[in-house]
């Protein structure tokens, strides 16, 4: 399968003015920053507080274009204005905080609002909605209005405002830190569930490592750079790196590197919990017996 | 407070009033209102007021958020009662006369009635439009009433954007406010004490947050509605349909019916019992 996004050498400045608007210098956020997401991928990027990681997300829509560089989604050119809105169909956005992007006083109207600017037709707008709805399963709130939700329920329902548009990829720009871990969890089995069981691809803007840890790729971005590419194994065992960048490691890593830093010989890529687990039991089983 | 406001909400129901259609429903509300004021004498207030009272039964509408939506505008129906008990002359003696500068006559009184209970079946009949019409059915049926407008380089759709969100956001702004307010009574400061001018140059730690953070929100709503292919009216279609049918027209007529009779009743029975003139 193609690419359904891919970024070339991007970089991105903002300027920095002072009291009276001049220009005084530029804050390079993002240098030379090159990346491509194949159909159907899950990818988490990492990256601490002002790394550029939210900035390189609103690249991928035509949000912001690149002062030097390019992107190309499915083929379409970030900076050709006259297919905006076929670039914003095919590659959807879901933003932090959950209010904020709901339109709309019910929530099916919310869930209809990207159809309605579109101008699909009624019937299949409904069509469209109620299946998106079904999808994060919050079809039996379509009548509720947003504030009598919780923080997880409006989040699934500015997702399925974004799905109802069929895109192919949904970029998140940190979909769960404002919400509490109930609506953490359920917002990753969604994510999960969209890639996995509908097939769209999934960019996933974090910082919680227990997130990006479930993903079939991870990027880390630090200083607007790419700091490492690969899968979440060989990520996270680099503990000292990741460390270094200000972030934080899985807490089953950090077990296996406290273990193996006091001398045990462990394997230090066992990120999930189940074969950390497993691992554990069986070398503690295996010490009773001798 | 900030919770008792129930002017503008809205309760779901299925009843007849619910299925009628919001553009009919706005210009009869117009109506009421027009009828209201027609109303020149007791006769007529009560033949709207029974009328009104009807309505509710048919919307199921509970008695308790009537009188809820009245509380607000307890002071100005008393500052009403209170001028026209003051200031109207009557011919006859007055009922009471302290040195000649306080006078209240007969008439004084029955005006003084008479405007609070067309204040209340005013704010109540109007209520029952937002309490049978979700917001949504609301703006989109302004939005279609005022479309010819739109010839005149009117910004119609712009206009009920606007409300759509200014009604989303009303509950979270509120909700937000109350934060604030708790946040600046944990740094000490004094909201709840103090003359009016005080208790306003109180407030602003709380309004500049709060404005803030709105202009933060409007900033995020709006690229939320960029990524989701908004561009103004042009072209948009809707997922809600107004449909308007053979019980919308009934309903004018019986309207139109009514009104005709309270105009009758105004020709005929110009004054009954008091000597209250048009307004």
């Amino acid at each position: 399968m193609g690419d359904i996004i891919k970024a070339e050498n991007i970089i991105f400045e903002y300027p920095v003015l002072d009291e009276d608007g001049n220009e005084v210098s530029r804050t390079r956020v993002l240098d030379d920053v090159s990346l491509c997401v194949p159909e159907g991928q899950f990818l988490a990027v990492l990256g601490h507080n002002g790394s550029g990681k939210s900035t390189l997300a609103k690249h991928f829509n035509g949000i912001l274009l690149p002062m030097s560089g390019s992107v190309t989604v499915d083929g379409m050119d970030t900076k050709d204005e006259s297919r905006i809105y076929d670039i914003r169909q095919t590659v959807g956005m879901v933003f932090q905080n959950p209010d904020n992007q709901i339109v709309a006083t019910i929530v099916e109207e919310d869930a209809a609002f990207a159809l309605e600017n579109l101008g699909v037709e009624p019937k299949e707008i409904r069509r469209r909605v109620d299946e998106a709805l079904k999808t994060v399963d919050m079809y039996e709130y379509r009548e509720h209005s947003p504030h009598q939700l919780s923080g997880g329920q409006k989040q699934r329902v500015a997702i399925a405002g974004i799905i109802a548009m069929r895109p192919r990829c949904i970029v998140m720009d940190e979909p769960t830190a404002m919400l509490d871990p109930k609506g953490r969890k359920e917002i990753m089995k969604t994510i999960k569930l969209l890639n996995r069981e509908h097939g769209i691809t999934v960019v996933l803007i974090t910082h919680y490592m227990e997130e990006a840890a479930q993903a079939d790729r991870v990027v880390v971005i630090d200083k607007g750079k790419i700091l490492l590419d690969d899968v979440p194994k060989k990520i996270f065992s680099q503990v000292e790196l990741l460390r270094s960048v200000g972030l934080d490691v899985p807490q089953t890593i950090e077990l296996m590197y406290e273990l193996k830093k006091s001398g045990l010989d462990v394997p230090d890529d066992l990120l999930y919990e189940e074969e950390c687990a497993e691992y554990l039991f069986d070398m503690l089983t295996a010490g009773d017996k001798k | 407070m900030l919770k008792d406001i129930t002017i503008g909400q809205f309760f779901p129901g299925n009843s007849l009033i619910h299925r009628l259609d919001s553009r009919f429903k706005i210009i009869m509300d117009i109506a009421y209102v027009v009828m209201l004021f027609t109303a020149s004498n007791y006769l007529g207030l009560i033949a709207v007021g029974l009328f009104m009272i009807l309505l509710y039964i048919m919307s199921g509408v509970g008695l308790r958020l009537v009188l809820k939506s009245l509380r607000p505008i307890m002071p100005l129906i008393a500052i009403t009662c209170i001028l026209n008990l003051f200031f109207i002359r009557g011919s006859g003696e007055p009922l009471l006369n302290i040195g000649g500068v306080i006078m209240i006559y007969p008439e004084g009184i029955t005006t003084s009635i008479f405007m609070a209970v067309r204040i209340m079946f005013l704010i109540i009949g109007m209520s029952l439009l937002t309490y049978t019409t979700s917001p949504i059915e609301l703006t989109d049926a302004i939005e279609r009433l005022l479309s010819p407008l739109k010839k005149l380089h009117f910004p119609v759709h712009e206009l009920a954007m606007m409300m759509t969100i200014a009604l989303r956001f009303i509950p979270t702004l509120i909700e937000e406010t109350d934060k604030i307010m708790s946040a600046q009574k944990a740094r000490g400061a004094n909201l709840d004490t103090g003359g009016l001018i005080k208790k306003a140059k109180a407030l602003i730690p709380v309004m500049i947050p709060l404005f803030v953070s709105a202009f933060k929100r409007a900033n995020e709503l709006a690229l939320a509605m960029e990524c989701r292919c908004y561009r103004g009216g042009e072209g948009r279609t809707r997922m809600k349909q107004l449909h308007s049918g053979l019980k919308d027209y009934i309903a004018l007529a019986v309207m139109a019916v009514f009104f005709a009779e309270l105009i009758l009743l105004n020709i005929y029975i110009p004054y009954l019992g008091i000597p209250y003139m048009v307004p």
